[in-house]
């Protein structure tokens, strides 16, 4: 899916004052792209994301999904949040299938789905066990299959490895990759780790400090697929050390 | 697919301790009881023996007395908190979504819940006839509060992150109802469901003090102007009896609807 920004910003109100969160923002990104969005804490990066998923109006401009402007929540677009924001009461397997049960699925539907989805994220043993027996990282494994569990064309992360250790953020930026390597969704994902922005994407949005202005748009020509160990490369470093100059 | 979980509950050793403790207390009350009353310390027509409530007891349950009066109480108790609880969980559900709702409602309601219920229970009566139907009413009033303010914490509790995925998947306000309110406030709502299971023998017996024809509270009275004490701790007992059993019944749905949770504990 492709994803347009025409002069998209947002200001919030808050305590009566004005505060420009993101500032106008105009950017196109062709279909089966992986883009990171890189910027510092309070630069507008989830507010960004909320506007494309169509959870929160734009103050101006436009959102273009595939050429149709988009104000509001789009069946093909499926957002992933920081936490895992599990359903307690959901076995992990009900949890997965709820974008397809709100969709009217069958059960039979959902459970072929699933057969297909859970081996890939690893959860065969976990179909049936409740969200708080999961780690952190089987959790977010969960959110990541709820989401694909959709078939969206776009998918919005935001920072969804953030609350994970390194070992576990590690794994799942690979499965995550292995994962899109065969689905080729575009991607938006939030992170203000440059090292994971450059590990994963094929280009980089980086923002300023509030008011989130962009500041640069690199675009990123490592090989894939790419491997733990291209951290050590020169060239690598090279993106990394970019990413970080025009951050500040 | 279903996958087993090796998961053991670990049976303490001092389980039973546990469970016979309260048959414990019941024995040393019994004997203090008893003892009391071997002593001589006060005269019979105020505190009876043992013996002779339960002896009372077994009369009244074999001339059937007791059934009638309990199956009156019950009823109106039944229907106090269907009413009670309905109108609790729905208006609790409006204040929580709705700010106007918030603002109209709340002064009402604590107004309302400030008032010593037995002060107005009589204009109850007045209004709905001493039958049952007054009855009901004075026992959903006592019933609604707690549901209420549990069904308001429900759901201004449930994380605004799940209601944004919802919104996110498009669904619609009929499936965020059924998908994520309800099951989310269950918890909440069910410990508010259970104060109010056993304030729903106060309320109907505070009616049936006030003016009724049948049921515990009516019974009680009866018995107390004729100094029939031993049919006084009878009709008492019957009433924590009564209590104890709907609070049971609410704990048992408790224990079948929230099996996630127990799962999910740590043995
Ligand atoms: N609903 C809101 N109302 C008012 N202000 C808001 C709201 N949401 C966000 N903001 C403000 O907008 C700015 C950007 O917030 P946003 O959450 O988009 O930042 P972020 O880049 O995602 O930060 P982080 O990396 O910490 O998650 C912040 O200063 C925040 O205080
Ligand atoms: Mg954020």
């Amino acid at each position: 899916m492709r994803v347009r920004l025409e002069g998209v910003s947002v200001t919030y109100r808050q305590a009566g004052a004005k505060l420009l969160a993101l500032a106008p923002l105009t950017v196109d990104i062709p279909s089966g792209q992986f883009v990171a969005i890189l910027g510092a804490s309070g630069c507008g990066k989830s507010t960004l994301v909320r506007v494309v998923a169509g959870l929160q109006p734009a103050t101006s401009g436009s959102v273009w999904l595939d050429e149709v402007r988009n104000t509001r929540p789009h069946p093909a677009v499926g957002m992933m949040f920081q936490d895992a924001t599990l359903m307690g009461w959901r076995t992990v397997f009900d949890n997965i299938a709820l974008p397809l049960e709100l969709a009217g699925a069958s059960h039979a539907a959902r459970e072929a789905r699933l057969r297909a989805l859970l081996p890939m994220l690893g959860l065969e043993a976990w179909a049936n066990a409740y969200p708080a027996m999961l780690s952190g990282g089987m959790a977010q494994r969960a959110a990541l299959g709820r989401v694909l569990a959709q078939n969206p064309r776009l998918l919005l992360l935001d920072e969804p490895f953030g609350a994970l250790d390194a070992f576990t953020r590690e794994q799942l930026r690979l499965d995550l990759l292995a994962l899109w390597r065969d689905m080729r969704q575009t991607v938006l994902m939030v992170t203000h780790d440059i090292h994971e922005a450059v590990f994963m994407a094929d280009r980089l949005l980086v923002f300023s400090p509030r008011p989130g202005r962009l500041v640069a748009d690199i675009a990123i020509d490592l090989p894939r697929p790419r491997q733990l160990d291209m951290v050590y490369d020169a060239e690598f470093g090279v993106y990394a050390r970019a990413a970080r100059a025009a951050m500040v | 697919m279903r996958v087993s979980f090796p998961i053991t509950m670990s049976r303490s050793a001092n389980t039973w301790t546990r469970r016979l403790a309260p048959l414990l207390t019941l024995v040393l009350v019994l004997a203090a009881w008893q003892l009391v009353f071997a002593l001589r310390l006060y005269p019979t027509f105020l505190i009876p023996s043992p013996q002779m409530v339960w002896e009372k007891a077994a009369q009244v349950l074999r001339d059937g007395t007791l059934w009638a009066h309990l199956l009156a109480t019950s009823e109106a108790m039944v229907w106090g908190l269907l009413w009670g609880v309905s109108i609790g969980t729905l208006l609790g559900y409006l204040i929580a979504k709705l700010p106007l709702a918030e603002v109209l409602l709340t002064p009402l309601i604590v107004a309302f819940q400030a008032t010593p219920i037995v002060a107005y229970a009589p204009l109850l009566i007045i209004w709905f006839g001493s039958g049952m139907t007054s009855k009901v009413v004075t026992c959903a009033v006592i019933v609604f509060f707690p549901t209420l303010m549990n069904t308001v914490v429900g759901v201004r509790q449930i994380p605004p992150r799940l209601r944004d995925l919802m919104r996110a998947l498009s669904a619609t306000r009929w499936q965020t109802l059924c998908k994520l309110e309800l099951p989310a406030i269950l918890p909440v709502w069910l410990t508010g469901l259970k104060t109010s299971a056993t304030l729903a023998v106060i309320g109907v017996v505070v009616g049936e003090f006030l003016s009724a024809d049948r049921g515990l509270g009516h019974w009680v009275k009866l018995a107390r102007s004729q100094y029939d004490t031993a049919l006084v701790f009878v009709g008492v007992l019957t009433m924590t009896a009564l209590a104890l059993t709907f609070y049971s019944l609410v704990y048992l749905l408790e224990w079948r609807l929230l099996k996630w949770q127990r799962q999910s504990r740590s043995v």
